[in-house]
């Protein structure tokens, strides 16, 4: 039954299972997201993060268990119809499209999003750098560059939630402070974000809330407030 | 004498222009999306047999045949792609030759059960035996000229469809990385339906000149597919202007061998074709 807490939220996962053939990758996890809230998942390689994230956007291939979005249950849909409702995944390895240029790679963010008020010169006020390099091709950025256009692409994509999939991963720690500087104005707008970390300080310096998977399961939740770095340590190795 | 050559090489550039029509399809499938759809002779051919009908049992201008096929074409493509090339996208590119040579078998035995072995050819009319006097014993063919400059209009309307324009981006970027396509929503089995549509529209504009150009049969498919193929290659795989290149190329060298001798007019392609392939092996203007 529905509750006024799980009423207000954006993304109501319940015992979501998912399977590549036979294997269990998330194993009856539950969690939620609120408008405007920060939520990480922390883990190690092969927590099952990425297949949890693909999972919400309806790429995975056998999926057990509920994903609510705005109260709407997302069995059935395909991606596109699923970013063009709101959320949109921003991929690990950042997975631009090398050969097109980095205006044309935003603008395919907008191509298949939702179309609201962030537009494309927002994205060149956020990332100034780009702008002067909207006409070179994506393949030849640095990957801190390439992880500003993939961040570019979801923004414009005028997402509700937000999946961010290791934007950390492979950068320069200066990169990265740069990129996670964005996600409170992000947040300011009502746009939930979740985060998938590998980085348990960046993860809970920014988070609202936490989850921490391990082997596909939650093993421990809460808020970075309530816990610190040393007990998410045990959970996130399963020690 | 020299007027001869000069003839025979603008006839072969005229000549070129047909080719590249051949190729522009496959430009966009082979080259851009990395599709090697082993049927696209035998759809030509196929087309151009159906152009065979419109224009005899029901009368129609050869144009207007044209034109009600294109929009089939578009049809037909995107369905085949939809329903069961689709199926087999994928990393292992041999699925989908191994399908597509199944259809060409298909279309060839069709086509010889339904109209029998013997060639055939649409009749252009007036338009056909019409020529236009350069002056110094030169004459092209007006049906020729016609056709070249349609070859430059499709090869600059694709090019402009794939480098300026909203899907030319997303099957550039389908063509770039499926699976981040699927990933942020743009859905790929769309987006192959829709190029699969296009490439057979020129394939139906192909069909429309090839049948008054010269005469064709059931088996007249493979060797149209081989060309267009070596033209794409020549030309340099994922560049339009590139197969028009190509295809002035093959058109020339298959010209001149004919003025040596009319039984070295394919040969002398093939062996150009080589040459390009043993000194400039990636072609002339490739995008990859």
């Amino acid at each position: 039954m529905a509750n006024p807490e799980t009423q207000a939220d954006l993304l109501s996962v319940e015992n979501l299972s998912v399977f590549y053939d036979k294997f269990r990758a998330v194993d009856n996890v539950s969690l939620r997201v609120a408008a405007g809230e920060i939520v990480s998942i922390i883990g190690a390689n092969g927590a099952g993060k990425s297949t949890l994230l693909k999972a919400l956007i309806g790429q995975a291939d056998r999926t057990e268990g509920t994903i609510r979005f705005d109260g709407q249950d997302l069995r059935g849909r395909t991606t596109a119809q699923i970013v063009s409702s709101g959320i949109v995944l921003v991929p690990e390895g950042r997975r631009l499209f090398p050969s097109l240029t980095v205006a044309e790679n935003l603008n395919l963010g907008w191509e298949v999003g939702r179309k609201g008020e962030i537009v494309i010169a927002d994205i060149w006020k956020f990332f100034p750098a780009l702008e002067d390099r909207k006409r070179q091709m994506a393949g030849s950025l640095s990957g801190g560059q390439q992880q500003m256009v993939a961040l570019g692409r979801g923004l414009l994509a005028n997402p509700r939630l937000l999946l961010c999939d290791e934007i950390s991963l492979g950068l320069a720690p200066r990169v990265v402070n740069d990129l996670y500087a964005l996600i409170p104005s992000i947040k300011a707008r009502g746009i939930g974000i979740l985060v998938v970390e590998q980085d348990i300080s960046r993860s809970l310096a920014v988070a609202d809330r936490f989850y921490c998977l391990l082997e596909g399961k939650v093993s421990l939740s809460g808020r970075p407030a309530d816990t610190n770095r040393e007990a998410v340590m045990k959970h996130y190795f399963g020690l | 004498m020299t007027a001869i050559w000069i003839n025979q090489i603008l006839q072969g550039i005229l000549l070129g222009g047909l080719y590249t029509l051949f190729a522009a399809g496959l430009s966009l499938t082979a080259g851009v999306m990395r599709f090697v759809n082993i049927a696209h002779g035998d759809f030509i051919v196929l087309t151009s047999f159906m152009l065979l009908v419109l224009t005899t049992s029901l009368g129609l201008n050869p144009v207007i045949a044209t034109l009600i096929v294109l929009p089939i074409a578009f049809v037909v493509g995107f369905i085949l792609q939809r329903l069961l090339l689709q199926r087999v996208v994928g990393e292992n590119v041999l699925l989908v030759i191994l399908v597509t040579f199944g259809i060409s078998i298909i279309i060839e035995n069709g086509l010889l059960e339904g109209f029998g072995a013997d060639p055939v050819k649409v009749s252009g009319g007036a338009l056909e035996t019409a020529t236009v006097a350069l002056g110094n014993g030169i004459n092209l063919g007006l049906f020729n000229i016609i056709t070249f400059i349609a070859a430059v209009l499709v090869v600059a309307g694709l090019d402009v469809l794939l480098y300026r324009s909203r899907i030319g981006a997303k099957i550039r970027a389908v063509s770039d990385d499926v699976a981040a396509a699927d990933l942020i929503g743009l859905s790929s089995a769309r987006i192959y339906a829709i190029a699969m549509g296009i490439s057979f529209v020129t394939i139906g504009i192909a069909a429309g000149f090839m049948s008054i150009w010269t005469n064709f049969d059931p088996a007249s498919g493979p060797i149209r597919l081989l060309v267009a193929f070596e033209v794409i290659v020549m030309g340099g795989l994922g560049s339009m202007w590139g197969s028009l290149a190509g295809g002035i190329i093959m058109g020339v060298a298959q010209a001149v061998g004919a003025q040596f001798d009319i039984g070295w007019q394919l040969l002398a392609g093939h062996i150009v074709f080589l040459i390009v392939l043993a000194v400039r092996p990636q072609g002339l203007f490739p995008k990859y």
